[in-house]
Order: structure tokens, then C-alpha cells, then sequence
């Protein structure tokens, strides 16, 4: 069967805007802009040095679907939660993790993010919230539930955002938890990452419905599709959903329509698409979006630029030195932080 | 001392830990206006309310997933499940996240839920309502697994479970529910991991655990009129195993069978006799032998349950074995 292109964005907003019409500020723009070329650049950099089999395991790449979690980070607030699957690379960095802990953990260094028992499918970092990096499709999607159910018992109105693939969708575990966060009115957010291709099997190889947005209606959750290469279009569908949770209106469900430039991991021939379908997604890239905003706005010199510019590679070159440096754990250390009970009695027969 | 129904004794243990902290809740089918499927949710809703006492939908992977996601966030859940057997569902988020979230996380995360129910076989319920889970939840690192016998180890050790800090697997049965027996009165908690000597004994010790218990201590009187002594040691926690208590008590009877509800292969028999055979082969003066279920599915027919299950008769033949006595 040959591929053919997914659901298309809206194309409106990845043209140049002028200034007059634009509905972030200059700080937004460059946020954006800094974050989303630190997640490329970390993601290009991760791939590799796999190919160079610097470190072992999964690797999935995050590349194209950057403004996903720029638009997200940027439209949630610091003391909301967030949770996705095992594409968890970005996710941290848009919370502002150092990326030295992020390429530690792929190294499988002590040092890194889970101490180097997590790997790249299992990062995690408590100080901003940001609750893993799951490698089981769709177990994320109730566990993000379980988060927001907390924030509910507890009587705040922080807002548990997670994240899912497009193939997550067809789990039990999204409709079982869809059905009871709205019984519940549960403050979540579950964003779709939606690429269109679940490892290589598209959606619409697999489902009848299409829409995904459309998912939603079973539960009379509120529902859309949302132009995920646009960093706009999503902090503006995020905080408007996330207004909702914080309201006591229940979960929201946005169908990001998004595109991974690479494979589905670093071992996948890409043939179930064309480089044609590949090109197309390439030239609405949301971190040249972002660049040409700055630049058409003069809300950098080009000076500033390549500052930020720089800044990226060095953050990302020294988080390999980082890696590379940093020691791996210890056999000690396969003992500690599986049970919070001190003197565990494991089995041991050696 | 008081005397008070299985089913009483697990509400005592949640009511009161609920009392003391705001974070513990339970969920699960049918707990809150049904006043649970077997009764040991019964009252809680009236005095919890509904944002403490809450009935889910029939969809064991979710509401488990969203329980472990709340104790990732500060709560303490109780999940009820209205048998094991149902938890298959679930197993996922048992297994997968709850086991896992500590190590994963490089200690970051962790899971303080207590996932609860009925656990073994409770009469003509055929093969699907009627496994014991104990091995398969031992298996896995990162688990703590409890199955009580009595109403008073049954109140100490879910007290233990709640407020324990990794997730605890917690393995009733729907034919002890009804159970009495003795509980002391006011507050107590039994640690976990602490196996408990149940009759004292010279010259054989039964090891076992959960309901199954009763026929050991069927077997014990029987023998004992015929001179032979019997030390029941009730496991109370199969993860981890008190393996110093079974030692020293071969060590003193030098023989040992062990009685369990389940399967043979991969067992938690298996486990104990080659921990015995490993730890305490110099004090063996006979094999370990063990009295389990059939290695078949449970079936529905009183016949084929008689011939399925552990009982008087077989743990007596086993224990005579061990003494090399017809």
C-alpha cells in the first residue's frame, strides 16, 4: 500500500505575519525559537551519535514535531503537570531541563536524569513536573488521568497535560480513561501527538475514523484538531483547554496535527511514505517559522541571532562532553530506588 | 480483644488510616453506594463521602492507571478489585508502571497504592474467577505482596500496606470475608515481611499462607493424634518471603512440606523448597514436599473441585512422607 499524506495543517499562520497581526510578543517568539532549535539540535545530535553507537537502546526522535511542546509549555503554567510516552526527549527540554542530564541519561550515565535506569524512554524530572517518559503505548494516558485526579482532590487548579502518538489512540486505555475523566470532570489536557503514523502503520490503515478529533464525541469530550506546526495554533487551543480544566469543565482533547521528519526510530526505513509527503511538512518548519517571524519584526539583530544560535550548539555540545565524562552506575546502584523501604531484602545468590 | 468478620477487620484497617490521612481513598466497583460486591466497603461512603469513596466503571485498566497516576502526585489509593481475576485487566499497570515508576524515575517517582481483593478460589466459579496470584505478583521486583489468613493479621498488615510506601499487592478471598476471629482492640500494626508461627511444633513444619491455611490446621489434629507434631508457619508476606523464620524451623524439625492453593510449576512451593534445599540441606532428614492445586484449570463440578484442591487427606499423606511413615 502506498502512503498518502496525512490530514493537512491549517497553512494559514506559517507564513510571514506582520507585526501588526501578530498575537505574541517578541518574548514569545523568541522563546520559541531558543527552545525549538536546542530540541532539534539535541535530537540531530542524539541521532548521531547512535548511528555512532555511542549508547545503546530506543532512540526516538522528536525532529518537526517541535512546536507540539513549545506551543504547550509556553500556554500552560509552571505548576501544571505534564506526561507523555516514550518520544520524550523534547518534552523535558521545553520544561527547561538541562539537556547535559538528558544526553547522560541516553548514555545510561549516573548522572543522568533517571541515573541511567530509565534510557531514553523513561526520562523524568520532578523539579518541573514533568512525570516521564512511559514505554508502554497508552499507559501514560491513564496515569496523566491519575495526575490531574490528584490536583483535583487536593483543590488546586493546576492542569495535568498528556501526551500521546496517534497509534496510542487505538488503546483501551485511552477510551476506559476518556470515559471516567469526564464522568470525573478531571483536569487533564490529552494532546495527540499526531503524526499520522504509528511506527509505520498510518491512520488510516487502522481506524474508520479518520478524524481523530472526532474521538472525543463518544464521551461528549470537547474536541479539535489543532495545526501542530504551528507554535500559535497550539498554546492557543492548550490554553484555552487548559482555562477549561482550571474551571472544573473537565478534560480537553486536541488532535495536534504534526509530522516527524525522521523515522520512527533510528532503524526504520520510512518506507511506508514519500520524501515528497516528507518535503511538504518541511517547508511549514515551525522553528523557521519562528525565525522569519524574528526577523521580518526586527525583534533580534542578526547579531543576537547567531548568539542564540551559538548558544544552542554549545549547550548541546556540552551535554555530550557531559555525557562522556560522567561515570556509569555503579552494581550497587541496580539495588537502590526499587523500593523506598531502606534495607530491602532482595534474593541474592552470588 | 474482639471479635469481629474478616470483611470488618479490612474496613477497620482503611477507616482508620482514612481518619488519619486525607490523602488515603479507595476506589473501585461497586465500594460506594453498593457498599462493595462482599460487603468490606460497607458504611465508608457514609462517612468518607463520595470524593473518598468512589465507584468506577467496569474498566480495571483505567481506573488502576489513574490510581497510579495520583499516587505518582502525593495521594495514597486503595484499589478495590472485586476479585484478582478481574485484575488480569490491569496487570499492565501493576506490572509496568506502579512495579517500575521508582527505579525508572532514578527515584524521582514513586507509588504508594495498596491494590486489594478477593484472590484464590471461592467455590463453583470454573476456571476463569478462581487463580491465586501470589506468584505471579512475587515475581515482580518493586512489588510488596501480602496474603493474611486471619481477621487480625488481615487488620495489621492492610494498616502496614497503607501506609507503606511502594505498591503493595494485597491478596484476600471471598470465602474468608465471613470469616471470624480475634482482633485486639485499639491500634496496631503487623510490619510486612514478618512470617508468623501459627502452632508450635516439633517434628514437621507445614509452610503456607492464605485461606488454604485451614487445612493445615485440619491436618495438624489429625496428626497429632497419631503422635506426630506440627509447626504451621503462615507466611503472611510472599514478598519478600521471611526466609530466616522457615529456616529456623526446619532447622528444628528437620522436615518440611509446604501447602499451597495454586498451581505447582513456578510456585511459591517451588520457591520455598529450593530456598530450603539451598539454605537448610544439612538439616533435611527427608525431600521438601508440597501439597498443591492440580496443575489443570480450576473447574466447575463438585467432583472435579474435590479432586482439584489441597485438602486433609493429601497434606497428611505428604507430611508422613517427610517421616517416612505409611
Amino acid at each position: 500500500m502506498t502512503a498518502k499524506s496525512a490530514p493537512k495543517p491549517r497553512k494559514t499562520t506559517v507564513k510571514s505575519t506582520s507585526k501588526s497581526t501578530l498575537k505574541f510578543p517578541k518574548e514569545t517568539y523568541v522563546k520559541w525559537y531558543k527552545d525549538m532549535l536546542l530540541m532539534r539540535k539535541f535530537e540531530e545530535k542524539a541521532g548521531q551519535l547512535y548511528i555512532q553507537q555511542k549508547f545503546g537502546g530506543f532512540c526516538h526522535l522528536y525532529i518537526g514535531q517541535e512546536a507540539v511542546v513549545a506551543g504547550t509549555v509556553s500556554g500552560s503554567r509552571p505548576t501544571d503537570f505534564h506526561m507523555t510516552a516514550y518520544r520524550d526527549h523534547a518534552h523535558p527540554i521545553g520544561l527547561g531541563t538541562d539537556p547535559r542530564v538528558l544526553m547522560a541519561e541516553l548514555y545510561g550515565r549516573s548522572t543522568g536524569c533517571s541515573k541511567g535506569k530509565g534510557g531514553s524512554m523513561h526520562f523524568f524530572d520532578k523539579s518541573r513536573n514533568f512525570m516521564g517518559g512511559h514505554g508502554i503505548v497508552g499507559a501514560q494516558i491513564a496515569m496523566g488521568a491519575g495526575v490531574g485526579f490528584a490536583e483535583k482532590y487536593k483543590g488546586t487548579d493546576n492542569v495535568a497535560f498528556v501526551s500521546m502518538g496517534d497509534g496510542a489512540v487505538r488503546q483501551g486505555a485511552l477510551h476506559e480513561t476518556f470515559n471516567m475523566a469526564m464522568v470525573w470532570k478531571l483536569p487533564v489536557v490529552f494532546i495527540i501527538e499526531n503524526n499520522n503514523y504509528a511506527m509505520g502503520t498510518s491512520v488510516e490503515r487502522t481506524t474508520n475514523v479518520q478524524d481523530l478529533s472526532k474521538i472525543g464525541a463518544s464521551y461528549e469530550m470537547p474536541a479539535q484538531s489543532v495545526n501542530g506546526m504551528s507554535p500559535e495554533a497550539v498554546h492557543e487551543a492548550i490554553e484555552m483547554a487548559a482555562t477549561r480544566a482550571r474551571k472544573g469543565e473537565g478534560p480537553t482533547l486536541l488532535d495536534i496535527r504534526t509530522y516527524r521528519y525522521k523515522g520512527h526510530s533510528m532503524s526504520d526505513p520510512q518506507k511506508y511514505r514519500t520524501k515528497e509527503e516528507v518535503a511538504e511538512y518541511q517547508a511549514q518548519d515551525p522553528i523557521e517559522h519562528c525565525l522569519n517571524v524574528i526577523k521580518e519584526n526586527k525583534f533580534l539583530s542578526e547579531k543576537e541571532i547567531k548568539e542564540i544560535q551559538d548558544w544552542v550548539n554549545q549547550e548541546v555540545a556540552e551535554s555530550v562532553e557531559f555525557a562522556e565524562n560522567s561515570p556509569y552506575p555503579e552494581a550497587h546502584e541496580l539495588y537502590e530506588d526499587v523500593y523506598k523501604t531502606e534495607g530491602y531484602p532482595f534474593i541474592v545468590e552470588y | 480483644m474482639k471479635t469481629v468478620q474478616f470483611r470488618e477487620a479490612l474496613r477497620e484497617a482503611m477507616s482508620e488510616e482514612m481518619r488519619r490521612d486525607e490523602n488515603v481513598f479507595l476506589l473501585g466497583e461497586e465500594v460506594a453506594e453498593y457498599n462493595g460486591a462482599y460487603k468490606v466497603s460497607q458504611g465508608m461512603l457514609d462517612e468518607f463521602g463520595a470524593k473518598r469513596v468512589i465507584d468506577t466503571p467496569i474498566a480495571e485498566l483505567g481506573f488502576t492507571g489513574i490510581a497510579v497516576g495520583a499516587s505518582m502526585n502525593g495521594l495514597r489509593p486503595i484499589v478495590e478489585f472485586m476479585t484478582w481475576n478481574f485484575a488480569i485487566l490491569a496487570a499492565d499497570q501493576i506490572i509496568n508502571s506502579a512495579a517500575k515508576m521508582l527505579q525508572m524515575s532514578g527515584g524521582q517517582y514513586h507509588c504508594p497504592i495498596v491494590f486489594r481483593g478477593g484472590n484464590g478460589t471461592a467455590g463453583q466459579l470454573a476456571a476463569t474467577h478462581s487463580q491465586s496470584f501470589e506468584a505471579f505478583y512475587a515475581h515482580v521486583p518493586g512489588l510488596k505482596v501480602i496474603t493474611p489468613s486471619n481477621p487480625a493479621d488481615a487488620k495489621g498488615l492492610l494498616k502496614a500496606a497503607i501506609r507503606d510506601e511502594d505498591p503493595v499487592v494485597f491478596l484476600e478471598s471471598e470465602k474468608m470475608y465471613g470469616d471470624k476471629g480475634e482482633i485486639p482492640e485499639g491500634e496496631y500494626i503487623i510490619p510486612i515481611g514478618v512470617a508468623d508461627i501459627k502452632r508450635k511444633g516439633k517434628d514437621v513444619t507445614i509452610i503456607t499462607f492464605g485461606k488454604i491455611i485451614k487445612v493445615a490446621h485440619e491436618a495438624a489434629a489429625v496428626l497429632e493424634k497419631e503422635g506426630i507434631s506440627c509447626e504451621i508457619i503462615d507466611l503472611r508476606t510472599i514478598r519478600p518471603i521471611d526466609y530466616p523464620a522457615v529456616v529456623e524451623s526446619i532447622k528444628k524439625t528437620n522436615r518440611c512440606v509446604v501447602l499451597e492453593e495454586s498451581w505447582p510449576l513456578a510456585s511459591i512451593s517451588s520457591e520455598i523448597a529450593y530456598h530450603v534445599q539451598r539454605y537448610a540441606f544439612d538439616y533435611l532428614d527427608a525431600p521438601v514436599m508440597r501439597v498443591t492445586q492440580t496443575d489443570t484449570p480450576f473447574a466447575f463440578s463438585p467432583t472435579l473441585i474435590d479432586e482439584a484442591l489441597p485438602n486433609v487427606e493429601r497434606l497428611v499423606k505428604a507430611v508422613k512422607a517427610t517421616l517416612y511413615r505409611n
